[in-house]
C-alpha cells in the first residue's frame, strides 16, 4: 500500500474545514488550539499511517495549507 | 526648415507621433475626430499601436494599461468624452503613471454643440477626476504652439510620472495654419524601473492606486503634493505681450489669448496703452508674473469663452475683482468686442473726471493689487 | 520565495526503506502571504489553480495580471507576477492596452461578477469582439462580496441579498446574465467555458479549463474566458461546506457547466 503524508502550514489555515470532509480516511480534524490569527487550524491524525498522499486535501484547500508527500519507488 | 499647412487636429497627432508616441487609444467625438482618423493610418504605418476603443472609458483604461508597461501612451477627446475619462485620469495620477491627454474643448454643458469653448478650464485644472491632484495643463494659442507643446508633453509626463493635458478647443482643432513640424524622434528603449514588463529575474512590480491604510494613502498624497509643488516651481509658462508700458491688462488663454493680441494692437492704434498676459500653463498657473504685472496697471480685463473660470484664478492672484468679458455656446469674441469691453476709454473721448457723458472711468476697487500670499 | 518546508525524508536513498517524494508543494506563482479572503472562500482555490497553471506552463516571468475591484482587488499582492489593478469593470480594457504594447507577454484579467458582468460588460464584450488575445478568469459568486453581499447581475432568481431583501424578482430586477454563452457567438472568442470549484472533481476540471484558456492565448487563437462558479460563505450566510453545496444544488442549475466555445 502506497504510504504518504502531508505537511500542514498551521499559520495559513483559516479553519474552514473543507479538507476534513474530503479526506477519504478522515485523517484530518481541527485543532482545539488557535493559530496566530485566531483560527482552529487543521491537524493530521494518522497514527495508523493510513495516509496515501492522495492530495485531495490540497486540492480542496483554498489557502494552500497542505504540502503532500507520497512514497516514491525504492531507490537502489 | 520646412513649413507646411496643417489642420490643428492632424498637426497635434503628427507632433505626438514625432515625440515618440508608442500607443494611441481613442474614440470618435467632434471636434477632435481627425486626430483619431489621422493616427489610424499613421501609427500602424510606423508599426505602432493604434486602437479605436468601445468608449472613452475603454480608451483611457487602455492607455492606463499601455502606460503601465512604460510605453508612451496617449488619448484625445472632447469635453463630454473627457468627463467619461475622469475616473481613469484619477487612477493614472494616483498610480503615478505617465500619460498624455489632449482635450479639444467644445460647447457645453451637456451634449452642448460642436462649437469651440473654454469651459473645461475647471474640469482640467481642478477636477480631472476625484482626489487631490492637478494635471499639468498646457493651453496653446496657435497650431504651431500646439505642436511645440505636444512635442514636450511625453517628456514632461515621464519626467514627473504625471498626467499632462494639452488643452485646446474646436477652433485650434479645425483651423489650418502653417506649421514647422519637429523631426521624428527615435527613442532609445530604456524601460523605466517601475514599468510592468514581466518579472524576469526580479521581484514582481505592482501598479495600483489602492492604499487601504489611511497613513499609507496620506503618504501617497503627500508625495503627490510634493510633486505638484515641484511642477509648480518649474513648469510655469506664459507670454506677456506689449505689457511694459501697459495701463490696462487683458488676461486670456488659448485661442482667446490670440484674439486678444489683435485687440491689444487695435487699442494701441487708438492710443490706449494695453497689454496682454497669456498663461500657457493653466496648471501651474503663472501667478507671480501676473501679480507683478497687476501692480502696474489700472485695470484688468479677463476674456474667456466660458462664464468666467480662469477669472477666479486671476482674481485670487491679483487680490480683487476684475473686469470680465465671457462668450459661451461657441460664440467667439472679436478683437473689436474686446477693445469695446476695455474699462478705460481712449483719452481723447474722456476727461479724467468723465464729464463728457461717457461712462466715468471707474477705478477698480480702491484695494491695491497686493498679490495673494 | 515559498517557505522551505521540512520534508520528512529527502528523496535520496534511505538505506532501502521507501522515500517520500513531494507530490504537491506551494506554487511559485503565488506569494506566501496570508490572504484577506474569508475562511472557505474559493477565491483562494482559484488563485492557486491559476498559479499552478502558470507554473506548469513555465510562463511566470512573462505573465502580467490585471486585478479587478472587488474581493480580488488585492490579487496583485497574492501573485508572484507583474500586475496592475484596473478601475472597476475596466480590466479587459487595461489588459487590451497591456497586450497591444506587449504582444509577446501573457496577459490575463481576474474579475468578479460585479466587475465583469455589471459595470464592465461593455469592456468584456468589446474585448471579445476585437478578439483580444487575453485570458479572462471570471469568478462568479452571485453577489458583490467586498461591499457586503449585494445583488449582482448573476444573483439567482429568488436569491436574498443585502440589496434584494425579498429575494431577486426577475420581473423587477431581471434575470441572471450568462456571459460565456453570450460571448461564444463572437468570432474573436476562441475559448468560452463555465466550470465550478464546489468539489475536488470540479476543481480538477477547472484547472484543466484554466490551462486550456492560457494555452489558447499562447497559441494566439483569440480571447479565452473561464467562468468559475465560486462560493461566498460570509455573504451567503453559510458555512464553507454548505456554500459549496449551494453552488452544486442552486447555482449549477441556473449556470450550467460546460464548454460554449472551444477552438484549437
Amino acid at each position: 500500500m502506497i504510504r504518504g503524508t502531508v505537511v500542514i502550514d498551521r499559520e495559513r489555515c483559516k479553519g474552514c474545514g473543507l479538507c476534513v470532509g474530503v479526506c477519504p480516511h478522515q485523517l484530518l480534524q481541527m485543532e482545539s488550539g488557535y493559530n496566530a490569527r485566531g483560527y482552529h487550524p487543521v491537524q493530521l491524525a494518522d497514527s495508523a499511517g493510513q495516509c496515501t498522499g492522495c492530495g485531495v486535501c490540497a486540492v480542496i484547500c483554498p489557502d494552500v495549507v497542505f504540502s503532500v508527500y507520497r512514497e516514491g519507488r525504492v531507490k537502489r | 526648415m520646412t513649413i507646411k499647412l496643417w489642420k490643428g487636429n492632424e498637426a497635434i497627432a503628427e507632433a505626438a507621433v514625432r515625440a515618440g508616441a508608442d500607443a494611441y487609444f481613442g474614440y470618435p467625438i467632434t471636434p477632435q475626430t481627425e486626430l483619431l482618423e489621422y493616427l489610424s493610418s499613421r501609427m500602424p504605418a510606423l508599426g505602432r499601436v493604434f486602437l479605436q476603443a468601445e468608449s472613452e472609458i475603454g480608451a483611457i483604461h487602455m492607455v492606463y494599461g499601455a502606460a503601465s508597461a512604460g510605453k508612451r501612451a496617449f488619448t484625445t477627446s472632447s469635453s463630454p468624452g473627457i468627463s467619461l475619462m475622469q475616473e481613469g485620469l484619477s487612477y493614472i495620477a494616483a498610480s503615478e503613471v505617465p500619460c498624455v491627454l489632449v482635450d479639444i474643448m467644445r460647447g457645453g454643458p451637456g451634449l452642448g454643440n460642436i462649437q469651440p469653448s473654454q469651459a473645461d478650464y475647471f474640469q482640467m485644472t481642478r477636477s480631472a477626476g476625484h482626489g487631490d491632484y492637478h494635471p499639468l495643463v498646457l493651453a496653446p494659442a496657435t497650431v504651431q504652439e500646439a505642436v511645440d507643446l505636444m512635442s514636450i508633453s511625453f517628456d514632461l509626463a515621464f519626467l514627473y510620472r504625471h498626467l499632462v493635458v494639452l488643452l485646446a478647443d474646436g477652433i485650434l482643432g479645425q483651423m489650418m495654419e502653417p506649421v514647422e513640424m519637429p523631426p521624428l524622434r527615435t527613442l532609445e528603449d530604456q524601460m523605466p524601473g517601475w514599468a510592468l514588463t514581466g518579472a524576469v529575474g526580479r521581484p514582481p512590480r505592482n501598479i495600483t492606486s489602492l492604499y487601504l491604510g489611511a497613513e499609507q494613502l496620506e503618504g501617497l498624497n503627500l508625495r503627490l503634493q510634493a510633486k505638484l509643488a515641484q511642477i509648480a516651481a518649474y513648469e510655469q509658462r506664459w507670454e506677456s505681450y506689449r505689457t511694459d508700458d501697459a495701463e490696462q491688462l487683458i488676461v486670456a488663454f488659448g485661442t482667446v489669448g490670440r484674439i486678444a493680441r489683435s485687440a491689444v494692437d487695435q487699442a494701441r492704434e487708438q492710443g490706449q496703452r494695453v497689454g496682454l498676459f497669456r498663461p500657457i500653463s493653466l496648471w501651474p498657473f503663472p501667478a507671480q508674473p501676473l501679480a507683478q504685472l497687476s501692480r502696474h496697471v489700472d485695470s484688468i480685463l479677463v476674456v474667456e469663452m466660458n462664464a468666467g473660470q480662469m477669472r477666479e484664478d486671476v482674481e485670487r492672484i491679483v487680490g480683487g475683482p476684475v473686469h470680465f468679458l465671457g462668450r459661451m455656446g461657441g460664440m467667439i469674441p472679436t478683437p473689436e468686442e474686446i477693445v469695446e469691453a476695455l474699462p478705460m476709454k481712449p483719452k481723447a473721448q474722456v476727461h479724467r473726471n468723465g464729464s463728457n457723458g461717457a461712462a466715468p472711468v471707474k477705478r477698480i476697487k480702491e484695494r491695491s493689487y497686493a498679490p495673494s500670499a | 520565495m515559498p517557505p522551505v518546508l521540512e520534508r520528512p525524508i529527502e528523496n535520496q536513498t534511505n538505506n532501502g526503506s521507501p522515500v517520500l517524494e513531494p507530490v504537491y508543494c506551494f506554487p511559485d506563482s503565488l506569494r506566501d502571504v496570508h490572504t484577506h479572503y474569508c475562511p472557505g472562500c474559493t477565491h483562494g482555490t482559484i488563485h492557486r489553480l491559476v498559479a499552478e497553471v502558470i507554473d506548469e506552463l513555465g510562463i511566470r516571468e512573462r505573465t502580467l495580471m490585471v486585478a479587478p475591484v472587488g474581493c480580488a482587488v488585492f490579487a496583485y499582492e497574492y501573485f508572484n507576477l507583474d500586475s496592475c489593478e484596473a478601475a472597476h469593470g475596466r480590466a479587459p480594457a487595461m489588459a487590451t492596452g497591456l497586450k497591444r504594447v506587449l504582444p509577446d507577454q501573457i496577459v490575463f484579467t481576474y474579475q468578479g461578477d460585479g466587475d465583469l458582468a455589471s459595470i464592465g460588460t461593455n469592456e468584456i464584450i468589446h474585448a471579445a469582439a476585437r478578439g483580444e488575445k487575453i485570458t479572462v478568469i471570471f469568478v462568479n459568486n452571485a453577489v458583490y462580496g467586498m461591499t457586503g453581499g449585494q445583488m449582482a447581475p448573476t444573483s439567482l432568481p429568488g436569491q436574498v441579498t443585502s440589496s434584494s431583501p425579498a429575494g431577486r424578482n426577475p420581473a423587477i430586477q431581471g434575470h441572471p446574465i450568462h456571459i460565456p454563452e453570450m460571448l461564444a457567438g463572437m468570432p474573436g472568442v476562441a475559448y468560452a467555458v463555465r466550470r465550478s470549484v464546489h468539489s475536488v472533481a470540479e476543481i480538477r476540471k477547472t484547472k484543466k479549463a484554466i490551462r486550456q484558456a492560457f494555452q489558447t492565448q499562447l497559441d494566439g487563437l483569440g480571447l479565452s474566458i473561464v467562468e468559475i462558479l465560486s462560493s461566498c460563505p460570509t455573504n451567503w450566510r453559510m458555512d464553507p461546506a454548505g456554500a459549496l453545496d449551494f453552488i452544486r444544488d442552486q447555482m449549477v442549475p441556473v449556470f450550467p457547466l460546460g464548454d460554449f466555445k472551444v477552438i484549437g
